[in-house]
């Protein structure tokens, strides 16, 4: 055989070539910019304009941000450090106003011997959040999650233990009446009867007896003033407040709009409109300014404790409405599948419609809160010095006056810091809770 | 803030209150402590320093008012107002006097039902420009694009200057104050107007302050001064006096330095000798201790004391006396006789 085709050709190849590297034009970076900046006359254009953009930006910025000045007592003495260096003083960045200021966009007015009480708070809240966020976290740290909203505003305001103890207390009064009264007086008739228990301790009850127990065992923080709050720890403390609270408000709302009860629906429908009908910036204005009118003369009702009760039903109305177009994406089978399994209305949204609206929603809540935790610094509007408004009043430092991107630079890697964080969480969330196929 | 009503719920809002206003005087006396509403930040007038110590020339007022008081210049609880917050904040009684750059108005003193109890410092509007510009009077600004904060008084003020001289303009409406140096100095507008102490102190901010002029022409009266709510009489004596006081101290030659001794024996001056309570009861009439005006002069000095250390001219603001010099010097500082 071969020989007789050896005859009739001059050569045959009878191994296989082995496999040979593709032209160096197509592989590697050079082959990677072909295809992709590179390609056509009209994508070359396009990428070298590109590359001039960028390099036009960078050659502003990254001078501006490395030749720095981080040393100096004022903006001037800035300026004559930048042009002994650099032979100007235009162009290179005054970190200085960050190095000697940074606790003060950090903590406010916050005394700084008790630093500890805000930067313990925020820990606990890590711990406290660990167990609702991560799979992986060991499931006796809800007892955390359980004490924090008691814990957190202790450890920031001070003052008695028996205060914050006794209002858990009142919690819990609420709950196990609902929960034993049931037996005798009916369902309904026992969360009213717990409920109207529960005030009537903390209206009436919760004061005299913490001062009665701080008298006999004064055990306590020192008390710290609300108008000694400010920088990031008071957007923090408003965005937690918010986040936390809006998301069960959103989903009773939400659950309210979609009720067939007439009152229920209204009332619901009537908030969410109402709220979302209205900048964020008039609610502000109201809790500053309005509600100090109409109550009596003398109340002293905290102004951080008013914003955090608007911003938190601002971020509700949001709330329900992201997740009513959650619960609006359930097919209707699932309903009727948890009907059919003979489960009651609460038992049919714990465990079938919530877990799969909430799933669908994640992005849409995630956003909300992002939103919400970048509208905190609206409250400098109403003269909170939140890190917007310490700007200002650093700016008013005759030291300081004339600075400018130094400082919102700096806040704003602290908000991108945190939102970037809650952004990538939401994404891992998702990719962990993704059920289907596709 | 009670506890409870944080923790406990929010129901409690507004329900715990209700207690008949008693007189300002007393309620600061139980407090401990006097509620000053300040700006939020205004170079020279207040601003707090990195440890939070509030600083500045109208805050030196409220700590003056808070040591008459309480003899205790520290015994203050700012409360940092804007423009939009501040008549609200005082009106609710969240604050006890307002110290915050505030033009005495008719209407801000009638109509919102203020007490202005004096002025501490005289200013009005200026302009700004660069000086390649070669502008040497306002007049000569016609047709200029205008950086002007918005919701001000200047604002009004700027449109009354320009139609009263026959001159056009374009304003470029603007929020904050720092915004608006930022647009002047990227040349947005060719001058930025606002008051003459503000603007002294934004020149001061520039790098190269030589390349701008503030022209002479002042087009506006802006008295700036502490007030207090219509409706207690004793207490806006106290906060008028007390301002009378610093003011009298420079004029008699009263320091922070030599205040204490003078205090300690009669002097030869029998109106020093009453503002300093050793001679007659001016302080038991004011319902004070007879050495109030020894301790607000003490808390940060006279009136003169006071401008140099915080917005005079060896500062960076340096403003010069000028209108706020004491009559005897040609300015319109003149403090009623303690008398």
């Amino acid at each position: 055989m071969s020989s007789t085709h050896g005859d009739t050709v001059r050569y045959v190849r009878d191994t296989m070539l082995p496999e040979q590297e593709p032209p160096v034009t197509s592989t590697g970076i050079i082959g990677w910019g072909r295809e992709n900046l590179f390609r056509g006359p009209f994508n070359t254009v396009v990428t070298i304009v590109s590359l001039l953009f960028i390099y036009y930006v960078l050659a502003g910025v990254l001078p501006w941000v490395f030749q720095s000045v981080w040393f100096a007592d004022s903006l001037g003495e800035c300026r004559e450090i930048a042009t002994a260096t650099w032979g100007e003083s235009h162009g290179h960045a005054c970190w200085a106003v960050i190095r000697e200021r940074w606790l003060q966009l950090l903590f406010g007015f916050y005394p700084s011997e008790l630093y500890w009480r805000p930067i313990l708070a925020f820990v606990l809240l890590l711990v406290a959040l660990a167990p609702v966020l991560f799979p992986w976290a060991p499931n006796k740290l809800l007892w955390v999650s359980a004490a924090y909203p008691f814990l957190m505003p202790w450890l920031m305001w001070g003052g008695t233990i028996w205060s914050p103890l006794l209002v858990a207390v009142g919690f819990a009064i609420l709950i196990l009446g609902t929960r034993y009264l049931s037996e005798m007086v009916g369902s309904l008739g026992a969360v009213i009867l717990a409920t109207l228990a529960a005030v009537v301790w903390w209206l009436f009850l919760v004061g005299p007896i913490s001062s009665a127990l701080s008298g006999a065992l004064p055990i306590g923080l020192e008390a710290m003033e609300s108008r000694d709050f400010g920088g990031f720890m008071l957007s923090i403390l408003i965005g937690v407040v918010a986040i936390g609270c809006s998301l069960p408000i959103g989903i009773v709302l939400a659950l309210g709009r979609q009720s067939d009860l007439l009152i229920v629906k209204s009332i619901c429908v009537g908030f969410i409109e109402f709220i979302r009908g209205v900048p964020l910036i008039t609610l502000l204005f109201v809790a500053s300014t309005l509600l100090n009118i109409f109550m009596p003369p003398g109340t002293d009702f905290d102004i951080i404790l008013r914003v955090m009760i608007m911003v938190t039903l601002f971020a509700s109305a949001y709330m329900a409405e992201v997740i009513r177009g959650g619960l609006a994406a359930l097919p209707k089978g699932q309903y009727e599948g948890a009907d059919s399994l003979g489960l009651d209305y609460w038992q049919a949204q714990r465990l079938i419609i919530m877990p799969q609206a909430l799933k669908i929603s994640i992005p849409g809540i995630v956003s909300t809160f992002i939103g919400v935790f970048k509208d905190t610094t609206l409250v400098s509007i109403i003269g909170l010095l939140d890190p917007i408004g310490l700007t200002n009043a650093i700016r008013a430092d005759a030291a300081w006056n004339g600075i400018y991107w130094e400082l919102f630079a700096f806040i704003a890697l602290l908000f991108f810091i945190f939102c970037f964080g809650m952004s990538r969480y939401s994404m891992y969330l998702e990719r962990r809770l993704k059920t289907d196929h596709s | 803030m009670n506890k409870s009503v944080f923790l406990g719920a929010l129901t409690v809002a507004g329900l715990a209150a209700g207690a008949a206003a008693a007189a300002t005087l007393d309620d600061i006396k139980a407090r401990g402590n006097l509620n000053c509403g300040v700006n939020t930040g205004l170079v020279g007038f207040a601003a707090p320093d990195a440890n939070g110590n509030w600083q500045g020339f109208d805050v030196a007022v409220c700590r003056a008012v808070a040591a008459a008081v309480l003899g205790d210049p520290q015994a203050v609880e700012f409360t940092p107002l804007t423009g939009k917050t501040r008549f609200t904040a005082l009106a609710s009684g969240e604050v006890d006097m307002l110290s915050r750059n505030t033009t005495w108005t008719l209407t801000r003193d009638v109509d919102l039902k203020n007490t202005f109890v004096g002025v501490n410092y005289y200013d009005g509007q200026g302009f700004i420009v660069p000086k390649e510009l070669g502008v040497t009077s306002a007049k000569e600004l016609a047709g200029a694009t205008v950086c002007i904060q918005t919701g001000t008084t200047t604002e009004l003020n700027l449109a009354e200057f320009f139609r009263v001289n026959n001159m056009d303009y374009e304003p470029v409406p603007i929020e904050t104050n720092a915004e608006a140096q930022q647009q002047y100095l990227a040349g947005a507008c060719d001058t930025y107007t606002t008051d003459a102490s503000g603007l002294a102190a934004t020149r001061a901010s520039f790098e190269n302050p030589g390349d701008h002029v503030i022209l002479p022409e002042i087009i506006s009266k802006e008295p700036l001064g502490p007030l207090v709510r219509h409706g207690d009489e004793e207490w806006s004596d106290i906060v008028r006096w007390t301002l009378n006081a610093l003011i009298a101290a420079e004029e008699l030659g009263v320091t922070s330095a030599n205040v204490a001794e003078m205090a300690s024996e009669p002097t030869n001056n029998p109106e020093i000798n009453r503002m300093l309570g050793t001679e007659g009861n001016l302080g038991e009439m004011l319902g004070l201790d007879a050495d109030w005006a020894v301790n607000a002069i003490s808390a940060g000095g006279n009136y003169g004391e006071l401008f140099e250390k915080h917005i005079g001219e060896n500062t960076p603001i340096g403003l010069a006396r000028g209108l706020n010099a004491q009559w005897t010097d040609g300015g319109l500082l003149y403090a009623p006789p303690f008398r």
